[in-house]
């Protein structure tokens, strides 16, 4: 019976040796929490390009780690800390939902630097946000969208009813009537970020209520799928999903984070990291249109095309007045811009949208 | 020819002994796994079983997540197996636990910001309410209408889901969290936290609790006469009927207290580790629960340890995701070994093999 506390002591012993070693390790290392896993093609696909674009970029300086279908939650708040007691330096945690992870975690660990996709808390002096202008891409999918429909139904797929998606339904609405007056949209609301099945099932009912358009603000590939089997047309969403091209993709709305990724780290190696609240669109490559198939007349590939070099030049934004909110009021006067402030708690549909946001 | 024979008591060996090779077994064939992945199979064991518990890095915050994680699900479990047990199956834990949050957190936040000692004991009674209500459902529905209250409680767990998503985006949502989605955080209040009761430990009420109804189910199944018609509704429903067990009244008290003790889990974890009611808050611990109550064997105590073990195989498999890049489906994939093979040796406690000789009839 002597024997057993020995051995745990000597395991103890050799577990215990054999970590500081890699704990003084030199490389910078930088961890990533997903939401979901790389494979789904979508969202978490696109932040672990960045990620892999970053260990290219630094070479044998970074080394980076990730965790993938971290819950969102207290779970979360675990995986954060047992990635920082494995030795991360910064953390990138890429979903909404791990906004209260993030601070909480951030105030225990002041010397690592922490980067929150598409949240809005920073409790810490240590923990930064960062999003893309995700409505700028949807005003031209939206262009294209009121130009190819013949149905004049275009369907969207929401997950959730938070401003980020409403700023897309707003955006591809308002950007499609421009071109048709006669549009409608239809939305589903999956409440889920990405369950191929549900989503399947959106974009079925969608066609099945006449919609030829098909748009999605979820991460899956299952509605392109749907569509293919149903002959209309789709974009990619969060990755260029360029495996569905010519048809149903015709264009995508990609999320490019592989500069802002190479840009932080490179700062926080520096030492010259600062907070900050980023919110970037078409003009820095933060948001992307993939490429337009020929399957797009040419003419609208044109006008699109236009549209986003007048977004990247500054010279246009996606919301501009005149537009009134749903229930007919004003909105945004002729000529006014809608301010950031407003687009980030945006919890309402324009004049012409027909349904109701869910509460 | 080999024959299982059924043994006239469990081995006592075997009771102890299966659990322990079942775990060996797990480590030959997870380690075969992980080799073929390319990794150090020794290494990751080490960092799934030993490193939460022992290794100077992880274990001083390991250890006690370990409890975090495994109070719901013990709690959760220690529910389920008194129905389970009578054979009532309540397959719907997970909305139970969704709707005892929501209960509970709205009660809380009616109050909010009020710091008074009894919001959290309201907040704990609340959670109950929303538990038993919602396991109301089908218990009435079975007793009145003679639906199967596997169906029902399951379904019910997608509409409690959409009740969350709506608390979430409408009706519990933080006025001043500029329009997104989440209610307000309740575990940075202190009339409505759950904190961590000693320091470092992990213990919160909700732990506690879990280990109070430990104690409580194996006081009612080894002292209580409830215990004795729970067994006897479930080995033999008739002999119950003949016995005076009112099978109505037992589905009721099973599904309801099940019912209280998830929504109790949910109220716990939403006003502690969670913090606060998001469209997400639910990960699964209604149904891991079901898998802890029966690698438990239906027993407190074995649940006490059942949920233990998972807890550590869900920290050390994110460790070891973490430290060596193992897929998380290659964990998900090792933890499935070991249910299996802790499912399958259960066999060697309540059977034996015979060599036989065939007889000609």
């Amino acid at each position: 019976m002597k024997m057993l506390p020995r051995l745990l002591a000597s395991a103890a012993l050799v577990a215990g040796l054999a970590l500081p070693a890699a704990a003084q390790d030199d490389p910078f290392q930088v961890g990533f929490i997903y939401v979901g896993s790389p494979g789904d093609y979508g969202w978490t696909y696109e932040h672990d390009q960045g990620r892999l674009a970053v260990e290219e970029h630094f070479g044998d300086a970074v080394e980076t780690v990730f965790l993938e279908n971290v819950p969102e939650g207290a779970d979360a708040e675990r995986a954060i800390t047992q990635m920082i007691l494995g030795g991360a330096d910064m953390i990138f945690t890429t979903s909404f939902g791990f906004g209260e992870a993030t601070n909480a975690v951030a105030a225990q660990f002041p010397d690592v630097y922490f980067e929150h996709a598409t949240g809005y808390m920073r409790e810490h002096p240590n923990v930064s946000t960062y999003n893309a202008r995700f409505y700028e891409g949807r005003a031209v999918l939206g262009h294209i969208a009121g130009h190819m429909t013949e149905s004049n139904i275009i369907g969207y797929i929401g997950s959730y009813p938070i401003p980020e998606v409403i700023q897309g339904i707003n955006s591809a609405f308002l950007h499609a009537r421009e071109v048709n007056p006669d549009v409608e949209i239809r939305v589903v609301w999956t409440y889920t970020w990405f369950d191929p099945a549900v989503e399947a099932d959106a974009a079925q009912a969608l066609i099945d209520a006449g919609v030829d358009v098909l748009m999605q603000h979820t991460d899956s590939t299952a509605p392109q799928t749907v569509a293919q089997e149903a002959g209309i047309i789709s974009f990619g969403q969060a990755s260029d999903m360029i495996q569905f091209a010519p048809r149903p993709r015709v264009a995508s709305i990609i999320d490019n984070w592989a500069p802002y990724y190479i840009r932080r780290v490179g700062e926080a190696m520096e030492g010259t990291w600062e907070q900050s609240d980023i919110w970037e669109g078409i003009d820095t490559g933060m948001v992307v249109i993939g490429e337009m198939t020929d399957a797009i007349p040419e003419d609208v590939r044109a006008s699109a095309q236009a549209m986003i070099d007048a977004i990247a030049a500054g010279e246009y934004h996606p919301f501009t007045g005149p537009i009134n909110r749903q229930d007919g009021s004003v909105w945004l006067a002729d000529g006014e811009v809608a301010d950031d402030g407003t687009l980030a708690g945006l919890n309402f549909y324009v004049e012409g949208i027909t349904g109701e946001i869910p509460n | 020819m080999i024959r299982l024979e059924k043994r006239p008591q469990p081995s006592r060996f075997w009771v102890v002994g299966a659990p322990v090779l079942a775990v060996l077994l797990t480590m030959i064939a997870g380690g075969i796994m992980f080799a073929a992945l390319g990794k150090n199979p020794v290494e990751a064991i080490r960092i799934i079983f030993w490193d939460p518990l022992f290794s100077e890095r992880f274990a001083g915050f390991s250890r006690p997540q370990l409890l975090v994680k495994a109070g719901p699900l013990i709690l959760i479990a220690i529910g389920l197996s008194l129905g389970f047990r009578a054979g009532i199956w309540n397959i719907g834990a997970e909305g139970q636990y969704i709707v005892g949050a929501l209960f509970g957190a709205a009660f809380g936040l009616a109050f909010w910001p009020s710091e008074h000692p009894l919001i959290f004991p309201g907040m704990i009674a609340a959670g109950l309410l929303g538990g038993f209500l919602w396991a109301m459902i089908p218990a009435l529905l079975r007793v009145y209408a003679r639906t199967n209250e596997i169906l029902v409680s399951l379904l019910l767990v997608y509409v409690a889901e959409a009740l969350l998503a709506s608390a979430a985006t409408g009706w519990l949502r933080n006025p001043e969290g500029s329009g997104f989605p989440g209610s307000r955080n309740l575990a940075r209040n202190p009339g409505t936290d759950n904190p961590e009761l000693i320091a470092g430990t992990g213990m919160h009420w909700g732990v506690l609790a879990a280990f109070v109804a430990v104690i409580a189910a194996y006081v009612i199944f080894s002292r209580h006469i409830l215990g004795y018609q729970i067994r006897l509704a479930g080995e033999a429903p008739r002999a119950a009927r003949f016995a005076g067990v009112n099978a109505g009244r037992l589905v009721i008290l099973c599904l309801g207290a099940s019912g209280a003790l998830a929504g109790a889990a949910g109220l716990f974890e939403v006003a502690g580790p969670a913090g606060r009611i998001s469209i997400d808050f639910n990960v699964g611990y209604g149904f891991t629960a079901i898998i802890v109550a029966f690698l438990g064997r239906l027993n407190p105590i074995g649940i006490l340890l059942a949920g233990l073990l998972m807890a550590l195989t869900f920290i050390g498999g994110e460790l070891a995701q973490l430290m060596l890049g193992i897929p998380a489906a290659a964990i998900q994939a090792f933890q499935g070994m070991l249910l299996f093979f802790l499912l399958a040796l259960d066999v060697l406690a309540n059977y034996r093999f015979r060599w036989k000789r065939e007889v000609a009839a």
